[in-house]
């Protein structure tokens, strides 16, 4: 079990740098490279621009800034805010705590609506709540993210007035049912494309799962159906759906930078569009390596997780 | 019996598709106002006869202008999926037959690719490239091909086993000539299922873009800018932020559709 992790760790390591590679690439294949926005202001002139470059080592050849650059993020210094001079670490780390709080909101609500479309979607084979499902799922990837966002908006916000159409909070912090009131809209729109996909994949495994042997034993002893269902049955079938749902951590990112900027939710993603805006490279680096990196580390943890949990996977 | 259905319901959703096609296709020809045409007098006008879709702020017609959209994006769902099929079939092709060390830095990097989020990575690729639509073609098609490429590889990998491909080059084919001849054919259906979902998928990507204001540019409508132009008078005027996405919403959901039953009739 240690060789398998230290094994998977290994793996990591090389794909972590070469998604470096791929971003840092990215960000100077910019034609003024990452100084290109103070190229276009009058106000500054061409002897600053020359400084700065100099200041932040972009004179250098290309494989030099990259080793530096690299060494800097391993050991946490992400350099400077372009816009406002902050540390960037800093500026990703206040953000973090509202993106954490919308994406695993939205994670319990849309594994809460899975869980019973994709029983009983399995249990019932070509039933109704099957066939809805399948309509669902099918709408849920088709639907725009941040169009679904619009609509309910205005739908709620704007028409009935029942929940608010954006931020986190009305005032300062806020207090709990006014900090609830206004997760509730973004992290139904950031839940609704996973339920669709999860309440199928659910239903895919729930499907095998109740087809095993193991299952016909239970019936056979004659322990209630209910039970063979939802405990024997879903154990077995949340395995693979537990490492699905690690699996969809990029998705999830793309789709908390749609959701965050359509609800002004302050967290990273809108903190990605911020920056988008004003061309503000070093963050926009950070963001990507950091969201790249959690990424690889949440896929390696759905391996060590399925192998720690399934000893079928461990005897190949 | 479901399985009938489900043929039905993707007949459906090819014929829905077709329409869009060909009514976004012949669009300069179906209405009788210009996607940019402003009229001061009609600003802000609900849905009527003569504007079924209302108006906007400029008195454009939002039915003219979601053709339009719906048309760029059509072309450039199309056309990003072609280049993701070109690049994924050809890195599949590659991993897949020449195997060795090529295919493990192949793959290693369609990790690297599939581990970076898709839209912040296009969405920063096209504020650095200024966004023209061959431009978004190619980033979007570019960002996509990972999903083709293992598809396409793992095809490779079991036909290359099979009795006939020994055949051939135990008769002295060429491998280029086998390539061509024998693996490829057996791909292709895998491969052009990919492809569907990647028309799709790049259809979704460009409207997200655009909405963002980093995909097409204003004054040419997309459905994508129509509605983050929406966004700022949408309660006065929903009208503005209904349409344009009911488009988005049927063009990827019949595309899937059909995808999806195409992929149905591959498995059998």
């Amino acid at each position: 079990m240690l060789g398998f992790v230290v094994r998977r760790v290994l793996q990591a390591v090389p794909l972590l740098l070469l998604i470096s590679v791929l971003v840092f690439a990215l960000i100077h294949a910019a034609p003024g490279g990452p100084l290109e926005m103070y190229l276009a202001n009058p106000n500054v002139r061409p002897e600053d621009i020359e400084r700065l470059r100099v200041a932040l080592g972009l004179d250098r050849p290309i494989a030099e800034q990259y080793v530096a650059w690299l060494k800097g993020f391993i050991v946490g210094e992400w350099g400077y805010s372009f816009t406002d001079g902050r540390p960037v670490l800093q500026r990703l780390l206040e953000r973090l705590p509202a993106t954490l709080e919308l994406i695993a909101s939205a994670v319990v609500v849309a594994a809460l609506v899975a869980l019973p479309l994709g029983v009983f979607g399995a249990l019932r084979k070509g039933g109704w709540v099957d066939h809805t499902t399948t309509v669902v799922s099918f709408a849920g990837i088709s639907l725009p993210v941040f169009w679904v966002g619009l609509l309910l908006q205005l739908v709620f916000a704007v028409a009935l007035g029942w929940l608010p159409s954006s931020g986190r909070a009305s005032f300062g912090d806020g207090n709990l049912p006014d900090r609830l009131s206004h997760l509730i809209m973004p992290a139904v729109v950031l839940a609704a494309v996973h339920a669709a996909a999860w309440s199928r994949f659910l239903r895919s495994s729930m499907g095998t799962a109740v087809q095993q042997r193991f299952i016909l034993a239970a019936r056979a002893r004659g322990i209630q159906e209910r039970r063979v269902v939802w405990w024997h049955a879903l154990r077995n079938a949340l395995l693979p759906f537990v490492t699905v749902l690690m699996m969809d951590a990029a998705i999830m990112v793309t789709g908390a930078v749609i959701t965050e900027s359509v609800f002004a939710w302050p967290g990273l993603g809108s903190l990605f569009t911020e920056a988008l805006a004003r061309r503000d490279y070093t963050v926009l680096m950070a963001f990507l390596m950091m969201t790249s990196a959690a990424v690889v580390f949440l896929n390696l943890a759905a391996d060590v997780f399925y192998h720690a949990l399934d000893p079928r996977v461990r005897v190949r | 019996m479901r399985r009938s259905q489900g043929r039905r319901v993707a007949w459906v959703a090819g014929a829905v598709l077709l329409l869009l096609g060909i009514t976004a296709a012949a669009a300069p020809w179906l209405t009788p106002y210009v996607p940019d045409g402003i009229d001061l007098a009609n600003r802000r006008a609900a849905p009527s006869i003569a504007h079924l879709f209302g108006t906007d702020e400029l008195g454009r017609d939002v039915l003219t202008r979601t053709l339009f959209g719906a048309r760029i994006s059509l072309v450039i769902g199309l056309l990003a999926a072609a280049v993701t099929s070109v690049v994924g079939v050809t890195i599949g092709v590659v991993s897949g037959y020449v195997r060795g060390w090529i295919d493990n830095v192949l793959m290693r990097l369609t990790d690297a690719m599939l581990s970076v989020p898709r839209l912040p990575l296009l969405m920063i690729a096209a504020a650095i490239l200024e966004p023209s639509v061959p431009a978004l073609i190619i980033i979007i098609g570019l960002a996509g091909w990972m999903e083709t490429a293992r598809i396409v590889r793992a095809e490779f990998l079991s036909l290359k086993e099979r009795a006939y491909v020994e055949a051939a080059r135990s008769v002295g084919m060429q491998p280029a000539r086998i390539v061509v001849r024998h693996l490829l054919p057996g791909a292709a259906p895998a491969a052009v299922v990919a492809a569907t979902l990647a028309v799709g998928r790049a259809i979704m990507l460009e409207s997200a873009m655009s909405f963002f204001g980093v995909g097409i540019q204003p004054p040419q409508p997309s459905l994508g800018n129509m509605l983050y132009q929406a966004q700022t008078s949408m309660s006065s005027e929903p009208w503005l932020a209904f349409f344009p996405g009911v488009f988005i919403f049927l063009t990827v959901l019949t595309v899937y559709v059909v995808g999806a039953d195409l992929g149905a009739r591959e498995l059998r």
